[in-house]
Protein backbone atom coordinates (compact mmCIF):
# COMPACT_ATOMS: atom_id res chain seq x y z
CA UNK A 1 0.00 0.00 0.00
CA UNK A 2 2.70 2.42 1.01
CA UNK A 3 4.58 1.86 -2.24
CA UNK A 4 1.42 2.57 -4.21
CA UNK A 5 0.94 5.79 -2.29
CA UNK A 6 4.54 6.86 -2.73
CA UNK A 7 4.27 6.10 -6.43
CA UNK A 8 1.19 8.28 -6.60
CA UNK A 9 3.00 11.04 -4.78
CA UNK A 10 6.00 10.70 -7.07
CA UNK A 11 3.71 11.04 -10.07
CA UNK A 12 2.04 14.14 -8.65
CA UNK A 13 5.41 15.70 -7.86
CA UNK A 14 6.54 15.09 -11.44
CA UNK A 15 3.29 16.57 -12.74
CA UNK A 16 3.70 19.80 -10.78
CA UNK A 17 7.37 20.01 -11.73
CA UNK A 18 6.54 19.64 -15.43
CA UNK A 19 3.96 22.42 -15.12
CA UNK A 20 6.19 24.72 -13.07
CA UNK A 21 7.37 27.00 -15.86
CA UNK A 22 3.98 27.36 -17.60
CA UNK A 23 2.30 28.06 -14.24
CA UNK A 24 4.91 30.69 -13.40
CA UNK A 25 4.72 32.50 -16.75
CA UNK A 26 0.97 32.11 -16.88
CA UNK A 27 0.52 33.37 -13.33
CA UNK A 28 2.75 36.41 -13.72
CA UNK A 29 1.74 37.42 -17.26
CA UNK A 30 -1.90 36.31 -17.53
CA UNK A 31 -3.73 35.58 -14.26
CA UNK A 32 -2.21 38.32 -12.14
CA UNK A 33 -2.44 40.99 -14.89
CA UNK A 34 -6.09 40.15 -15.42
CA UNK A 35 -6.96 40.90 -11.80
CA UNK A 36 -4.49 43.77 -11.68
CA UNK A 37 -6.09 45.41 -14.75
CA UNK A 38 -9.36 46.00 -12.87
CA UNK A 39 -7.43 47.45 -9.96
CA UNK A 40 -5.34 49.83 -12.07
CA UNK A 41 -8.50 51.07 -13.77
CA UNK A 42 -9.74 52.40 -10.42
CA UNK A 43 -6.69 54.59 -9.89
CA UNK A 44 -5.40 57.77 -11.50
CA UNK A 45 -2.28 55.84 -12.39
CA UNK A 46 0.16 57.97 -14.37
CA UNK A 47 3.60 56.65 -15.25
CA UNK A 48 5.16 60.10 -14.80
CA UNK A 49 3.54 60.96 -11.47
CA UNK A 50 4.54 58.98 -8.35
CA UNK A 51 1.25 59.73 -6.59
CA UNK A 52 -1.52 57.32 -7.64
CA UNK A 53 -4.82 58.38 -6.02
CA UNK A 54 -7.78 55.99 -5.89
CA UNK A 55 -10.60 57.50 -7.91
CA UNK A 56 -13.16 54.67 -7.96
CA UNK A 57 -15.10 54.68 -11.20
CA UNK A 58 -13.65 58.06 -12.17
CA UNK A 59 -11.84 56.70 -15.23
CA UNK A 60 -14.98 54.96 -16.46
CA UNK A 61 -17.08 58.10 -16.04
CA UNK A 62 -14.49 60.10 -17.94
CA UNK A 63 -14.37 57.47 -20.70
CA UNK A 64 -18.04 57.76 -21.48
CA UNK A 65 -17.75 61.54 -21.62
CA UNK A 66 -14.69 61.33 -23.86
CA UNK A 67 -15.80 62.00 -27.42
CA UNK A 68 -12.78 60.17 -28.86
CA UNK A 69 -13.60 57.02 -26.87
CA UNK A 70 -17.18 57.04 -28.14
CA UNK A 71 -15.89 57.45 -31.70
CA UNK A 72 -13.47 54.56 -31.03
CA UNK A 73 -16.36 52.32 -29.92
CA UNK A 74 -18.31 53.25 -33.04
CA UNK A 75 -15.33 52.62 -35.34
CA UNK A 76 -14.55 49.29 -33.67
CA UNK A 77 -18.14 48.07 -33.99
CA UNK A 78 -18.29 49.14 -37.66
CA UNK A 79 -14.98 47.38 -38.20
CA UNK A 80 -16.09 44.08 -36.68
CA UNK A 81 -19.55 44.10 -38.27
CA UNK A 82 -18.03 44.87 -41.65
CA UNK A 83 -15.08 42.50 -41.60
CA UNK A 84 -16.33 39.35 -39.86
CA UNK A 85 -19.21 38.38 -42.21
CA UNK A 86 -17.21 39.14 -45.35
CA UNK A 87 -14.10 37.25 -44.27
CA UNK A 88 -16.16 34.30 -42.98
CA UNK A 89 -18.11 33.94 -46.23
CA UNK A 90 -15.02 34.48 -48.36
CA UNK A 91 -12.96 31.91 -46.46
CA UNK A 92 -15.75 29.33 -46.59
CA UNK A 93 -16.05 29.96 -50.30
CA UNK A 94 -12.28 29.55 -50.79
CA UNK A 95 -12.31 26.35 -48.74
CA UNK A 96 -15.18 25.00 -50.83
CA UNK A 97 -13.20 25.61 -54.01
CA UNK A 98 -10.05 24.11 -52.51
CA UNK A 99 -12.00 21.01 -51.50
CA UNK A 100 -12.81 20.22 -55.16
CA UNK A 101 -10.61 17.95 -57.22
CA UNK A 102 -8.51 20.30 -59.29
CA UNK A 103 -5.01 20.36 -60.71
CA UNK A 104 -2.57 22.65 -58.89
CA UNK A 105 -4.67 22.70 -55.72
CA UNK A 106 -1.63 23.02 -53.45
CA UNK A 107 -0.46 26.06 -55.43
CA UNK A 108 -3.76 27.90 -55.07
CA UNK A 109 -4.07 27.00 -51.41
CA UNK A 110 -0.60 28.42 -50.78
CA UNK A 111 -1.38 31.57 -52.77
CA UNK A 112 -4.48 32.27 -50.66
CA UNK A 113 -2.72 31.46 -47.41
CA UNK A 114 0.49 33.49 -47.82
CA UNK A 115 -1.02 36.86 -46.73
CA UNK A 116 -2.01 35.18 -43.45
CA UNK A 117 1.57 34.14 -42.59
CA UNK A 118 3.10 37.48 -43.56
CA UNK A 119 3.96 40.06 -40.89
CA UNK A 120 1.30 42.73 -40.38
CA UNK A 121 3.95 45.40 -40.89
CA UNK A 122 4.72 44.00 -44.34
CA UNK A 123 1.13 43.76 -45.57
CA UNK A 124 0.27 47.15 -44.08
CA UNK A 125 3.26 48.85 -45.71
CA UNK A 126 2.43 47.33 -49.08
CA UNK A 127 -1.17 48.47 -48.74
CA UNK A 128 -0.17 52.03 -47.85
CA UNK A 129 1.38 52.13 -51.29
CA UNK A 130 -1.59 50.42 -52.94
CA UNK A 131 -4.03 52.88 -51.33
CA UNK A 132 -2.01 56.04 -52.02
CA UNK A 133 -3.25 58.60 -54.53
CA UNK A 134 -0.89 57.49 -57.32
CA UNK A 135 -1.06 53.84 -56.14
CA UNK A 136 -2.11 50.52 -57.58
CA UNK A 137 -5.78 50.68 -56.59
CA UNK A 138 -6.32 54.02 -58.32
CA UNK A 139 -4.38 52.75 -61.33
CA UNK A 140 -6.71 49.75 -61.64
CA UNK A 141 -9.75 51.99 -61.13
CA UNK A 142 -8.55 54.40 -63.80
CA UNK A 143 -8.42 51.47 -66.25
CA UNK A 144 -12.18 51.14 -65.93
CA UNK A 145 -12.71 54.90 -65.96
CA UNK A 146 -13.26 55.47 -62.24
CA UNK A 147 -11.45 58.25 -60.47
CA UNK A 148 -10.14 57.17 -57.10
CA UNK A 149 -9.18 59.09 -53.99
CA UNK A 150 -6.30 59.15 -51.52
CA UNK A 151 -7.83 56.24 -49.64
CA UNK A 152 -6.02 56.51 -46.31
CA UNK A 153 -6.14 60.28 -45.87
CA UNK A 154 -9.79 60.60 -46.82
CA UNK A 155 -11.89 60.34 -43.62
CA UNK A 156 -14.74 58.64 -45.43
CA UNK A 157 -12.63 55.83 -46.92
CA UNK A 158 -9.75 55.28 -44.44
CA UNK A 159 -11.50 52.84 -42.10
CA UNK A 160 -13.04 50.95 -45.00
CA UNK A 161 -9.61 50.59 -46.61
CA UNK A 162 -8.12 49.05 -43.46
CA UNK A 163 -11.12 46.73 -43.18
CA UNK A 164 -10.54 45.53 -46.75
CA UNK A 165 -6.89 44.82 -45.93
CA UNK A 166 -8.01 42.78 -42.92
CA UNK A 167 -10.35 40.65 -45.06
CA UNK A 168 -7.56 40.10 -47.56
CA UNK A 169 -4.99 39.07 -44.98
CA UNK A 170 -7.14 36.84 -42.73
CA UNK A 171 -9.45 35.00 -45.13
CA UNK A 172 -6.68 32.56 -46.13
CA UNK A 173 -6.15 31.56 -42.52
CA UNK A 174 -9.80 30.78 -41.94
CA UNK A 175 -9.92 29.00 -45.31
CA UNK A 176 -7.61 26.35 -43.80
CA UNK A 177 -9.83 26.09 -40.71
CA UNK A 178 -12.88 25.56 -42.91
CA UNK A 179 -10.99 23.13 -45.13
CA UNK A 180 -10.37 20.87 -42.12
CA UNK A 181 -14.12 20.96 -41.39
CA UNK A 182 -15.04 20.25 -44.99
CA UNK A 183 -12.78 17.22 -45.12
CA UNK A 184 -14.77 15.70 -42.26
CA UNK A 185 -17.95 15.69 -44.38
CA UNK A 186 -18.35 12.17 -45.78
CA UNK A 187 -17.98 12.01 -49.57
CA UNK A 188 -21.06 9.79 -49.76
CA UNK A 189 -23.29 12.73 -48.81
CA UNK A 190 -22.16 14.68 -51.88
CA UNK A 191 -22.40 11.59 -54.08
CA UNK A 192 -25.98 10.99 -52.99
CA UNK A 193 -26.80 14.63 -53.75
CA UNK A 194 -25.19 14.34 -57.17
CA UNK A 195 -27.30 11.27 -57.98
CA UNK A 196 -30.36 13.28 -57.02
CA UNK A 197 -29.20 15.89 -59.55
CA UNK A 198 -28.20 18.65 -57.12
CA UNK A 199 -25.99 21.34 -58.69
CA UNK A 200 -22.68 22.38 -57.12
CA UNK A 201 -24.39 25.54 -55.89
CA UNK A 202 -27.21 23.58 -54.22
CA UNK A 203 -24.68 21.21 -52.68
CA UNK A 204 -22.83 24.21 -51.23
CA UNK A 205 -25.95 25.66 -49.58
CA UNK A 206 -27.73 22.47 -48.58
CA UNK A 207 -24.78 20.30 -47.51
CA UNK A 208 -21.60 22.30 -46.95
CA UNK A 209 -23.00 25.31 -45.09
CA UNK A 210 -25.07 23.36 -42.53
CA UNK A 211 -22.42 20.68 -41.98
CA UNK A 212 -19.60 23.12 -41.16
CA UNK A 213 -21.73 25.11 -38.74
CA UNK A 214 -19.55 24.30 -35.69
CA UNK A 215 -16.47 25.48 -37.61
CA UNK A 216 -18.33 28.62 -38.71
CA UNK A 217 -19.11 29.36 -35.07
CA UNK A 218 -15.43 29.04 -34.18
CA UNK A 219 -14.34 31.22 -37.14
CA UNK A 220 -16.84 33.95 -36.21
CA UNK A 221 -15.77 33.95 -32.54
CA UNK A 222 -12.08 34.19 -33.46
CA UNK A 223 -12.85 36.79 -36.13
CA UNK A 224 -14.80 38.96 -33.69
CA UNK A 225 -12.14 38.74 -30.97
CA UNK A 226 -9.47 39.67 -33.53
CA UNK A 227 -11.42 42.54 -35.11
CA UNK A 228 -12.43 44.08 -31.80
CA UNK A 229 -8.75 44.29 -30.91
CA UNK A 230 -7.37 45.47 -34.26
CA UNK A 231 -4.21 47.49 -33.66
CA UNK A 232 -1.22 46.82 -35.92
CA UNK A 233 -2.85 48.01 -39.15
CA UNK A 234 -4.22 51.17 -37.55
CA UNK A 235 -0.92 51.96 -35.88
CA UNK A 236 1.09 51.41 -39.06
CA UNK A 237 -1.25 52.84 -41.68
CA UNK A 238 -3.12 55.75 -40.16
CA UNK A 239 -2.30 56.32 -36.44
CA UNK A 240 -6.04 56.71 -35.91
CA UNK A 241 -6.35 59.54 -38.40
CA UNK A 242 -7.59 61.39 -40.33
CA UNK A 243 -9.70 63.17 -37.68
CA UNK A 244 -10.08 59.98 -35.59
CA UNK A 245 -11.85 58.21 -38.43
CA UNK A 246 -9.71 55.07 -37.84
CA UNK A 247 -9.25 55.32 -34.06
CA UNK A 248 -10.22 51.89 -32.76
CA UNK A 249 -10.58 50.94 -29.09
CA UNK A 250 -7.21 49.15 -29.04
CA UNK A 251 -5.51 52.17 -30.53
CA UNK A 252 -7.26 54.41 -28.01
CA UNK A 253 -5.99 52.20 -25.17
CA UNK A 254 -2.47 52.29 -26.61
CA UNK A 255 -2.51 56.04 -27.09
CA UNK A 256 -3.66 56.85 -23.57
CA UNK A 257 -1.51 54.23 -21.83
CA UNK A 258 1.76 54.49 -23.67
CA UNK A 259 1.76 57.90 -25.35
CA UNK A 260 0.02 59.99 -22.68
CA UNK A 261 1.18 57.59 -19.90
CA UNK A 262 -2.33 57.53 -18.38
CA UNK A 263 -2.15 53.86 -17.47
CA UNK A 264 -5.28 53.90 -15.27
CA UNK A 265 -7.37 55.51 -17.98
CA UNK A 266 -5.98 53.15 -20.64
CA UNK A 267 -6.64 50.10 -18.44
CA UNK A 268 -10.24 51.25 -17.95
CA UNK A 269 -10.64 51.51 -21.72
CA UNK A 270 -9.28 47.97 -22.08
CA UNK A 271 -11.71 46.67 -19.45
CA UNK A 272 -14.64 48.22 -21.36
CA UNK A 273 -13.37 46.64 -24.58
CA UNK A 274 -13.02 43.22 -22.91
CA UNK A 275 -16.56 43.58 -21.54
CA UNK A 276 -17.91 44.38 -25.01
CA UNK A 277 -16.10 41.35 -26.48
CA UNK A 278 -17.51 39.16 -23.71
CA UNK A 279 -21.06 40.40 -24.26
CA UNK A 280 -20.82 39.92 -28.02
CA UNK A 281 -19.57 36.32 -27.69
CA UNK A 282 -22.36 35.53 -25.19
CA UNK A 283 -24.95 36.97 -27.59
CA UNK A 284 -23.43 34.96 -30.42
CA UNK A 285 -23.54 31.75 -28.39
CA UNK A 286 -27.19 32.38 -27.55
CA UNK A 287 -28.51 33.38 -30.98
CA UNK A 288 -26.04 31.66 -33.31
CA UNK A 289 -25.02 28.50 -31.42
CA UNK A 290 -22.45 26.11 -32.94
CA UNK A 291 -25.02 23.32 -33.04
CA UNK A 292 -28.64 24.33 -33.64
CA UNK A 293 -30.12 20.92 -32.77
CA UNK B 1 -21.86 19.66 -73.10
CA UNK B 2 -21.21 23.27 -74.03
CA UNK B 3 -22.72 24.51 -70.82
CA UNK B 4 -20.34 22.40 -68.76
CA UNK B 5 -17.42 23.83 -70.69
CA UNK B 6 -18.53 27.41 -70.06
CA UNK B 7 -18.88 26.85 -66.33
CA UNK B 8 -15.42 25.30 -66.31
CA UNK B 9 -13.93 28.36 -68.03
CA UNK B 10 -15.68 30.65 -65.56
CA UNK B 11 -14.39 28.57 -62.65
CA UNK B 12 -10.79 28.83 -63.83
CA UNK B 13 -11.20 32.52 -64.56
CA UNK B 14 -12.41 32.98 -60.99
CA UNK B 15 -9.38 31.07 -59.69
CA UNK B 16 -7.00 33.25 -61.68
CA UNK B 17 -8.68 36.44 -60.43
CA UNK B 18 -8.54 35.21 -56.82
CA UNK B 19 -4.88 34.27 -57.16
CA UNK B 20 -4.10 37.72 -58.57
CA UNK B 21 -6.05 39.27 -55.69
CA UNK B 22 -4.05 37.42 -53.02
CA UNK B 23 -0.63 37.39 -54.69
CA UNK B 24 -0.73 40.66 -56.65
CA UNK B 25 0.28 42.96 -53.79
CA UNK B 26 3.39 40.86 -53.11
CA UNK B 27 4.38 40.72 -56.78
CA UNK B 28 4.10 44.49 -57.14
CA UNK B 29 6.14 45.14 -54.03
CA UNK B 30 8.74 42.74 -55.40
CA UNK B 31 8.76 44.71 -58.65
CA UNK B 32 9.18 48.02 -56.83
CA UNK B 33 12.03 46.63 -54.74
CA UNK B 34 14.07 46.14 -57.93
CA UNK B 35 13.30 49.60 -59.28
CA UNK B 36 16.34 51.79 -59.83
CA UNK B 37 14.34 55.03 -59.81
CA UNK B 38 13.45 56.36 -56.41
CA UNK B 39 10.36 58.14 -57.59
CA UNK B 40 7.96 55.30 -58.25
CA UNK B 41 5.05 57.64 -57.79
CA UNK B 42 4.87 58.70 -61.41
CA UNK B 43 1.48 58.58 -62.97
CA UNK B 44 0.54 56.33 -64.61
CA UNK B 45 2.47 53.83 -62.50
CA UNK B 46 4.61 51.24 -64.20
CA UNK B 47 4.00 47.65 -63.22
CA UNK B 48 7.58 46.70 -64.02
CA UNK B 49 10.69 48.84 -63.45
CA UNK B 50 12.38 50.38 -66.51
CA UNK B 51 15.78 50.09 -64.90
CA UNK B 52 16.41 47.07 -62.69
CA UNK B 53 18.80 47.13 -59.74
CA UNK B 54 19.79 45.22 -56.61
CA UNK B 55 21.02 48.39 -54.91
CA UNK B 56 17.92 48.77 -52.75
CA UNK B 57 18.63 45.47 -51.04
CA UNK B 58 22.28 46.39 -50.64
CA UNK B 59 21.34 49.75 -49.18
CA UNK B 60 18.89 48.23 -46.69
CA UNK B 61 21.54 45.77 -45.57
CA UNK B 62 24.52 48.13 -45.34
CA UNK B 63 23.35 51.60 -44.45
CA UNK B 64 20.49 50.93 -42.08
CA UNK B 65 20.47 49.34 -38.63
CA UNK B 66 18.96 46.33 -40.37
CA UNK B 67 21.55 43.86 -39.06
CA UNK B 68 20.96 44.98 -35.44
CA UNK B 69 17.23 44.44 -35.85
CA UNK B 70 17.83 41.10 -37.55
CA UNK B 71 19.97 39.98 -34.61
CA UNK B 72 17.28 41.07 -32.13
CA UNK B 73 14.59 39.32 -34.12
CA UNK B 74 16.62 36.12 -34.37
CA UNK B 75 17.50 36.00 -30.66
CA UNK B 76 13.91 36.57 -29.58
CA UNK B 77 12.37 34.22 -32.12
CA UNK B 78 14.83 31.37 -31.51
CA UNK B 79 14.57 31.58 -27.71
CA UNK B 80 10.75 31.72 -27.76
CA UNK B 81 10.55 28.84 -30.22
CA UNK B 82 12.84 26.62 -28.11
CA UNK B 83 11.10 27.40 -24.81
CA UNK B 84 7.68 26.84 -26.34
CA UNK B 85 8.64 23.51 -27.86
CA UNK B 86 10.27 22.25 -24.65
CA UNK B 87 7.90 23.55 -21.97
CA UNK B 88 4.70 23.10 -23.96
CA UNK B 89 5.52 19.45 -24.65
CA UNK B 90 6.53 18.89 -21.02
CA UNK B 91 3.23 20.39 -19.85
CA UNK B 92 1.31 18.54 -22.56
CA UNK B 93 2.86 15.29 -21.29
CA UNK B 94 1.84 16.08 -17.72
CA UNK B 95 -1.75 16.78 -18.79
CA UNK B 96 -1.96 13.75 -21.07
CA UNK B 97 -0.21 11.10 -18.99
CA UNK B 98 0.21 12.02 -15.31
CA UNK B 99 -2.36 12.07 -12.54
CA UNK B 100 -2.21 14.66 -9.81
CA UNK B 101 -4.69 16.63 -7.71
CA UNK B 102 -5.94 19.78 -9.46
CA UNK B 103 -4.93 18.64 -12.95
CA UNK B 104 -8.32 19.18 -14.55
CA UNK B 105 -8.81 22.49 -12.78
CA UNK B 106 -5.44 23.82 -13.96
CA UNK B 107 -6.15 22.64 -17.49
CA UNK B 108 -9.56 24.28 -17.63
CA UNK B 109 -8.14 27.54 -16.30
CA UNK B 110 -5.50 27.39 -19.04
CA UNK B 111 -8.14 26.81 -21.71
CA UNK B 112 -10.47 29.49 -20.34
CA UNK B 113 -7.61 31.99 -20.53
CA UNK B 114 -7.72 31.66 -24.32
CA UNK B 115 -10.90 33.71 -24.17
CA UNK B 116 -9.22 36.62 -22.36
CA UNK B 117 -8.70 39.46 -24.84
CA UNK B 118 -4.97 40.28 -24.91
CA UNK B 119 -5.67 44.00 -24.81
CA UNK B 120 -6.71 43.91 -21.14
CA UNK B 121 -3.31 42.46 -20.15
CA UNK B 122 -1.18 45.12 -21.86
CA UNK B 123 -1.08 47.80 -19.18
CA UNK B 124 -0.64 45.43 -16.20
CA UNK B 125 2.06 43.42 -18.02
CA UNK B 126 3.86 46.68 -18.74
CA UNK B 127 3.68 47.75 -15.08
CA UNK B 128 4.94 44.34 -13.89
CA UNK B 129 7.92 44.47 -16.25
CA UNK B 130 8.54 48.10 -15.37
CA UNK B 131 8.74 47.14 -11.68
CA UNK B 132 11.28 44.47 -12.62
CA UNK B 133 13.24 47.08 -14.64
CA UNK B 134 12.81 44.96 -17.75
CA UNK B 135 11.36 47.57 -20.12
CA UNK B 136 13.46 47.86 -23.28
CA UNK B 137 15.31 44.58 -22.64
CA UNK B 138 15.27 41.20 -24.39
CA UNK B 139 13.71 39.68 -21.27
CA UNK B 140 10.92 42.25 -21.36
CA UNK B 141 10.13 41.46 -24.98
CA UNK B 142 10.40 37.68 -24.55
CA UNK B 143 9.07 36.70 -21.11
CA UNK B 144 5.29 36.95 -21.69
CA UNK B 145 5.56 34.75 -24.81
CA UNK B 146 7.92 32.06 -23.48
CA UNK B 147 5.07 29.56 -23.31
CA UNK B 148 1.64 29.80 -24.91
CA UNK B 149 -1.45 27.85 -23.94
CA UNK B 150 -2.37 26.89 -27.51
CA UNK B 151 0.92 25.02 -27.83
CA UNK B 152 0.33 23.13 -24.56
CA UNK B 153 -3.10 22.18 -25.88
CA UNK B 154 -1.68 20.97 -29.21
CA UNK B 155 0.94 18.80 -27.48
CA UNK B 156 -1.58 17.33 -25.02
CA UNK B 157 -3.90 16.40 -27.88
CA UNK B 158 -1.05 14.75 -29.73
CA UNK B 159 0.32 12.80 -26.75
CA UNK B 160 -3.15 11.40 -26.04
CA UNK B 161 -3.04 9.59 -29.39
CA UNK B 162 0.13 7.67 -28.44
CA UNK B 163 -0.63 4.08 -27.29
CA UNK B 164 0.11 3.30 -23.64
CA UNK B 165 1.95 -0.02 -24.09
CA UNK B 166 5.38 1.53 -24.57
CA UNK B 167 5.44 3.63 -21.44
CA UNK B 168 3.94 0.86 -19.30
CA UNK B 169 6.84 -1.41 -20.14
CA UNK B 170 9.28 1.41 -19.39
CA UNK B 171 7.56 2.16 -16.06
CA UNK B 172 7.89 -1.47 -14.97
CA UNK B 173 11.57 -1.23 -15.80
CA UNK B 174 11.76 1.71 -13.40
CA UNK B 175 12.24 4.53 -15.90
CA UNK B 176 11.60 8.05 -14.62
CA UNK B 177 8.76 10.04 -16.18
CA UNK B 178 11.22 12.49 -17.62
CA UNK B 179 13.07 9.68 -19.38
CA UNK B 180 9.82 8.31 -20.74
CA UNK B 181 8.96 11.78 -21.97
CA UNK B 182 12.39 12.40 -23.44
CA UNK B 183 13.23 8.99 -24.89
CA UNK B 184 9.84 7.57 -25.82
CA UNK B 185 7.41 10.45 -26.40
CA UNK B 186 9.54 13.14 -28.02
CA UNK B 187 11.06 10.94 -30.77
CA UNK B 188 7.62 9.88 -32.03
CA UNK B 189 6.15 13.40 -31.80
CA UNK B 190 8.12 15.14 -34.52
CA UNK B 191 5.07 16.30 -36.53
CA UNK B 192 3.47 17.93 -33.48
CA UNK B 193 6.75 19.43 -32.31
CA UNK B 194 7.33 20.81 -35.80
CA UNK B 195 3.85 22.36 -35.82
CA UNK B 196 4.49 24.04 -32.47
CA UNK B 197 7.93 25.24 -33.58
CA UNK B 198 6.73 26.65 -36.89
CA UNK B 199 3.73 28.28 -35.32
CA UNK B 200 5.75 29.93 -32.59
CA UNK B 201 8.46 31.02 -35.01
CA UNK B 202 5.95 32.70 -37.26
CA UNK B 203 4.07 34.44 -34.44
CA UNK B 204 7.24 35.54 -32.74
CA UNK B 205 8.93 36.77 -35.93
CA UNK B 206 5.86 38.80 -36.91
CA UNK B 207 4.98 40.12 -33.42
CA UNK B 208 4.37 43.86 -33.52
CA UNK B 209 2.20 45.36 -30.79
CA UNK B 210 3.98 44.07 -27.71
CA UNK B 211 7.40 44.98 -29.10
CA UNK B 212 6.18 48.50 -29.92
CA UNK B 213 5.05 48.93 -26.32
CA UNK B 214 8.03 47.42 -24.54
CA UNK B 215 10.89 48.88 -26.63
CA UNK B 216 11.91 52.52 -26.30
CA UNK B 217 15.17 52.82 -28.24
CA UNK B 218 15.84 51.76 -31.82
CA UNK B 219 18.70 49.43 -30.88
CA UNK B 220 16.16 47.12 -29.20
CA UNK B 221 13.75 47.06 -32.15
CA UNK B 222 12.92 43.85 -33.94
CA UNK B 223 12.61 43.79 -37.73
CA UNK B 224 8.86 44.54 -37.90
CA UNK B 225 9.11 47.47 -35.48
CA UNK B 226 12.29 48.73 -37.13
CA UNK B 227 10.60 48.46 -40.49
CA UNK B 228 7.75 50.64 -39.29
CA UNK B 229 10.27 53.14 -37.92
CA UNK B 230 11.94 53.23 -41.34
CA UNK B 231 8.61 53.80 -43.00
CA UNK B 232 8.20 57.02 -41.07
CA UNK B 233 11.77 58.12 -41.76
CA UNK B 234 11.88 57.28 -45.45
CA UNK B 235 8.27 57.75 -46.50
CA UNK B 236 9.36 58.72 -49.98
CA UNK B 237 11.83 55.92 -50.68
CA UNK B 238 9.46 53.14 -51.66
CA UNK B 239 12.01 50.90 -53.43
CA UNK B 240 14.01 50.82 -50.19
CA UNK B 241 10.93 50.13 -48.05
CA UNK B 242 9.71 47.40 -50.35
CA UNK B 243 13.05 45.59 -50.38
CA UNK B 244 12.90 45.73 -46.57
CA UNK B 245 9.42 44.19 -46.54
CA UNK B 246 10.56 41.45 -48.91
CA UNK B 247 13.58 40.64 -46.71
CA UNK B 248 11.42 40.47 -43.57
CA UNK B 249 8.93 38.13 -45.26
CA UNK B 250 11.52 35.69 -46.58
CA UNK B 251 12.16 33.58 -43.43
CA UNK B 252 8.48 32.95 -42.68
CA UNK B 253 7.76 32.41 -46.36
CA UNK B 254 10.54 29.84 -46.77
CA UNK B 255 9.61 28.03 -43.57
CA UNK B 256 5.97 28.01 -44.63
CA UNK B 257 6.72 26.63 -48.08
CA UNK B 258 9.02 23.92 -46.72
CA UNK B 259 6.82 22.84 -43.81
CA UNK B 260 3.36 23.61 -45.25
CA UNK B 261 1.97 20.27 -44.14
CA UNK B 262 2.60 20.96 -40.44
CA UNK B 263 1.19 24.46 -40.71
CA UNK B 264 -2.06 23.22 -42.13
CA UNK B 265 -2.30 20.49 -39.49
CA UNK B 266 -1.74 23.02 -36.74
CA UNK B 267 -4.51 25.32 -37.91
CA UNK B 268 -6.79 22.36 -38.52
CA UNK B 269 -6.40 20.93 -35.03
CA UNK B 270 -6.71 24.31 -33.31
CA UNK B 271 -9.93 24.76 -35.26
CA UNK B 272 -11.48 21.53 -34.07
CA UNK B 273 -11.20 22.17 -30.39
CA UNK B 274 -14.61 23.78 -30.06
Amino acid sequence: MSTARSKKWAQAKTGYLFLLMPLLIFGVFTIFPMVFAFMISLYDWNLLIPDKPFIGLGNYIELFQDEVFLIAIKNTVIYAIGVVPVQTILSLFLAFIMNQKLPGRAFFRTAFYIPAVTASVVTSTIFIWIYSKPGLLNYLLSQVGVEGTDWLTNPSTALLSIMALNVWSTSGYFMITFLAGLQNIPKSVYEAAKIDGASTWTQFWKITVPMVRPVTYFVVVLGLIGCFQVFDQVFIMSQGGPVNSTTTMSFFVYLNSFKYFRLGYGAAGAVVLAAIIYIVTVIQKKYLPPDPY
Amino acid sequence: MREIKLSKILFWLLLVVMTAFYMGPFLFSLSISFNAEQDVFQWPIKLLPEKWTLNNYLHVWQDLPFSTWLTNSLIITVVQTLTNVFFASLAGFAFARLNFPGKNLIFSIFMASLMIPGIILLVPKFIVLNEMNLINTYAGIMLPGLITVVNIFLMKQFFETIPKDLEEAALIDGCSYFRIFWQIFLPVSKPALAAVAIYTFQGSWNEFMWTVIVTTTSDMFTLPVGMNFLKNEFQVNWPLLMSGTILISLPTLIIFLVFQRYFVEGVASSGSKE
